[in-house]
């Protein structure tokens, strides 16, 4: 090994090949599905899915084991850096079309961190069938968000049909809609439920149950109205003596002293983060590259090189800008990188969208700013992509969120000392 | 292939730096700055570690292949330790750097072996001016050739061990494009200041300004002269990596203080509005140092945008080195403010880094 910033062959052809689907199928439609809110993008779900089928990629957007084909010696995989660079491409597209990108998504990640091999097997083969199939992810309640040892929903065993009832209300679930509904032209999805099946173990109780579309008990309840991210749907769903079978929860059924169902949550999140920060940072570069556009149409350059006194204000706010870009890409590729060489990236993950959740937020806003009614209008994307960026600081952690985990890191402190 | 991993070679210089950087440079870096010197058996362990040694090829004298990587890793070590001790050390890479990146054959040999064999010897060089808008590639101290030789003129700040100095590379104005020129030290019309500079840090670094009346010298690489835009950038690398040094260096004074300073019933670091700067100061220094690392590593491998690159680097690092020293005074709170505490110095030391330029090359 010695430190090497070479694009992999494979991942620069996808980077190719995805920039086009951005341009040709993304960009193209974004405006239409931001202003028709609920409207479902069918041609871009289609196309996603019979294009990843055909390049061998089922299962959607998810890690594979590809080895670079260059060079004799045993080389690592590359399935997150590559993953990341695809969330990148696809969200410099539309991150709301990304988001919407059939596949098993977080609900699928939850299988992989805590499920066992049998039943990564019942529920994972499914993403790869005829049609387009969806998994969510249903943490968040509304008395429970960044402090999810706080969720209510309750799973209680019935000993008699060795069934688990369950009961309580999620919200926000990204793609709860089109994994619960049983929409005609998509496969039979699902939602992963996290309960507790004992409120006095606090995390320890916590447990994830796969309920399948269609779950009697289970409704969607609503699809909120967004900032951004419009073409991606977020559920409110409620659980009403909803049954789900024995073997639908991940991990071990009963509570041992352990915190291993949260730690389930938290490996996902660890694999994850650095994911969300990839999708919040391709946002950022579309803006970045807009704005650089626009610019050079007016006839201002950036003189690269230059004492930072001799440069004026645009200047230094584009340079500034590009720095945030790449370094917190760098940081991205840090984290997956390490995800792929099986090195401990707790620390990196968070702290790459602690650094992505700063600039895709301050990239964009700064954007509009400089563009001034440019920025602001409609008739561009970039007011858009200032309104999607926002989520990047939010889901999957807050800023703070991640701030916290950074710091516990770095100062060798649990959630007790550093709350 | 993507890869953050440095290699064996380059991970065994960095403990080697880091050791003398944190046995060494550290303790001393408080009495040397108060003391306005530098110990010499500091200066020559240092330069027993061999950096510039490991980075001159064979037919010159040393053992190695120069690669700004390992450079901007163990200049960043290096720092850590202590700024002025570490520019000291490197001082004679910035007169043997440019000439093996520059430099004709016959220059080449004429100083290398010479150097890189022998003991720590002040050999160094002068960029910078007294102007507030500074810019390398606009130089007011100017050549012109005069048949075979060339003939500067101008004033030059900051030179590092000028006035022992053996010989020096001064950087001119030749016709709108910066080239450095070789001056010898008892060259006519070279005056060099019996003063030494005073600045807001590094008071530990002897450097001294140059009077250039009329100074014969000879083209770092002859007639045909050199790309200075790789000098730039390997100087702008250096400059990012001593900046990382130096908030390094802050930020872990500062989290350890944290963890052992009460208020309120608890440590401070228990408090969020030190944990997150804490955490923010972490986070912005990793995203400075692989913004580094890569326009190293875009310059070791002839990448067409590697002059962006550094620029890009050394840039967000200097307004890095600021946040991080900054937030490392206001963590030890009165205490910071006080010079017995190391982390007044780097904050001094921090701020030099929006200006300083060519002090260290990679
Ligand atoms: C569009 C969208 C999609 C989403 N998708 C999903 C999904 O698919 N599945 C899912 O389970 N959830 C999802 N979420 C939920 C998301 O993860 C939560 O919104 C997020 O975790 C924050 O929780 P909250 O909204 O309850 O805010 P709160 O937790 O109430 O936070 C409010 C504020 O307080 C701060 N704060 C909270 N705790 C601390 C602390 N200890 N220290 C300092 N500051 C603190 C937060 O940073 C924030 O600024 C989604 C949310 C949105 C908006
Ligand atoms: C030049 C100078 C002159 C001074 N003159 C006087 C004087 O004339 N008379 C006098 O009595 N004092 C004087 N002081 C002392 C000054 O008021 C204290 O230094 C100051 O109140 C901070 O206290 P501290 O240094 O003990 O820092 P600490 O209280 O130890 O604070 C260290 C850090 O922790 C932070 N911190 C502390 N508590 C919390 C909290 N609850 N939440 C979040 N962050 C926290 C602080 O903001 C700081 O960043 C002087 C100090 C200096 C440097």
């Amino acid at each position: 090994m010695t430190i090497d910033f070479e694009t992999p062959k494979p991942i620069a052809q996808m980077q190719t090949m995805l920039q086009s689907v951005a341009e040709n199928m993304m960009r193209t439609t974004s405006r239409e599905f931001d202003e028709n809110e609920h409207g479902i993008p069918w041609d871009y779900i289609e196309f996603m899915h019979t294009a990843m089928k055909a390049a061998g990629g089922g299962g959607g957007l998810t890690p594979t084991d590809e080895k670079p084909k260059e060079g004799a010696e045993k080389r690592a995989s590359i399935g997150y850096q590559k993953l990341a660079a695809q969330i990148e491409m696809l969200s410099w597209g539309d991150v709301g079309y990304y988001l919407i990108t059939p596949g098993g998504g977080l609900g699928a990640a939850a299988v992989q961190a805590a499920g066992s091999p049998e039943q990564k097997a019942k529920f994972l083969a499914r993403f790869n069938d005829d049609k387009p199939t969806f998994a969510a992810m249903c943490m968040t309640e509304a008395g429970a968000g960044s402090d999810t040892s706080a969720i209510r929903t309750r799973a209680v065993l019935d000993e008699a049909t060795k069934e688990w009832v369950i009961n309580g209300e999620k919200i926000f679930v990204t793609g709860g809609d089109k994994s619960f509904t049983e929409y005609e032209k998509l496969g039979k999805g699902f939602i992963v439920v996290w309960a507790s099946i004992d409120p006095t173990a606090g995390r320890s109780g916590m447990r994830a149950f796969v309920v399948e579309s269609g779950t009697q008990g289970v409704s969607i309840v609503k699809l909120e109205h967004k900032l951004g991210i419009r073409a991606s749907d977020t559920a409110v769903i409620s659980l009403v003596d909803a049954r789900v079978p024995y073997e639908n929860v991940l991990g071990s059924p009963t509570v041992e002293k352990t915190t291993t169902g949260f730690k389930g949550a938290m490996a996902t999140f660890d694999a994850t983060r650095p994911l969300v920060a990839a999708s919040g940072l391709g946002v950022a570069r579309a803006a970045l590259e807009f704005l650089k556009e626009k610019l050079k149409e007016n006839g201002v350059q950036i003189r690269y090189g230059l004492p930072r006194n001799k440069l004026t204000s645009i200047e230094r706010d584009v340079i500034d800008m590009e720095i945030m870009l790449k370094s917190a890409w760098l940081m991205v590729l840090k984290a997956v990188w390490m995800a792929d060489n099986k090195k401990p990236n707790a620390l990196e993950s968070s702290m790459s969208k602690v650094r992505a959740g700063d600039v895709t937020t301050k990239v964009t806003q700064k954007a509009v700013e400089i563009l001034g009614p440019i920025g602001y209008s409609r008739e561009f994307l970039l007011e858009k992509w200032f309104r999607d960026a926002k989520i990047t600081d939010i889901y999957e952690g807050t800023g703070q969120i991640n701030r916290l985990v950074v710091a516990r890191q770095i100062l060798g402190y649990t959630g007790a000392e550093l709350r | 292939m993507y890869s953050f991993e440095p290699n064996e070679e380059q991970q065994m210089l960095v403990d080697a730096v880091g050791k003398y950087a944190t046995n060494d440079l550290r303790p001393a870096a408080h009495d040397a700055e108060e003391g306005h010197e530098l110990p010499k058996k500091l200066i020559s362990k240092g330069w027993e570690l061999g950096f510039l040694q490991a980075s001159t090829p064979e037919a010159y004298g040393g053992f190695g292949e120069r690669s700004a990587v390992t450079g901007a890793l163990a200049v960043e070590e290096m720092a850590f330790g202590d700024l002025a001790g570490a520019l000291a050390v490197l001082t004679p890479s910035l007169f043997a750097t440019p000439i093996l990146l520059g430099g004709s054959e016959e220059q080449k040999q004429q100083y290398l072996p010479a150097i890189v064999g022998g003991d720590w010897a002040p050999y160094t060089a002068a960029l910078m001016e007294m102007s507030f808008d500074f810019d390398p590639n606009a130089l007011k101290t100017t050549a012109k050739a005069d048949g075979g030789s060339y003939v500067l003129n101008g004033e030059k700040i900051f030179v590092p061990f000028a006035k022992a100095a053996e010989a020096m590379i001064v950087y001119a104005n030749l016709n709108g494009v910066t080239q450095g020129f070789i001056v010898d030290k008892n060259a006519a019309g070279l005056s060099i200041s019996d003063e030494r500079e005073k600045i807001m840090g590094l008071n530990a670094l002897p450097m001294y300004r140059l009077k250039l009346e009329n100074v014969t010298a000879s083209r770092l690489g002859g007639a045909s002269g050199h790309d200075f835009g790789l000098i730039l950038s390997a100087m702008r690398i250096a400059s990012a990596s001593a900046a990382l040094g130096v908030a390094k260096s802050s930020f872990e004074y500062a989290k350890n203080y944290a963890k052992e300073r009460d208020a309120f019933g608890v440590k401070i670091a228990q408090k969020q509005a030190i944990a997150f700067m804490l955490a923010e100061m972490a986070t912005e220094i990793e995203a400075m140092r692989l913004l580094t690392w890569e326009a190293a590593w875009k310059l070791d491998n002839n990448k067409e945008d590697s002059c962006v690159s550094a620029y890009l680097a050394q840039t967000g690092s200097a307004d890095m080195a600021m946040m991080v020293t900054d937030r490392g005074v206001q963590i030890y709170g009165g205490h910071g403010y006080i010079r017995e505490n190391p982390v007044e110095l780097l904050m001094r030391n921090g701020r030099g880094f929006a200006m300083l330029l060519g002090l260290a090359i990679v």
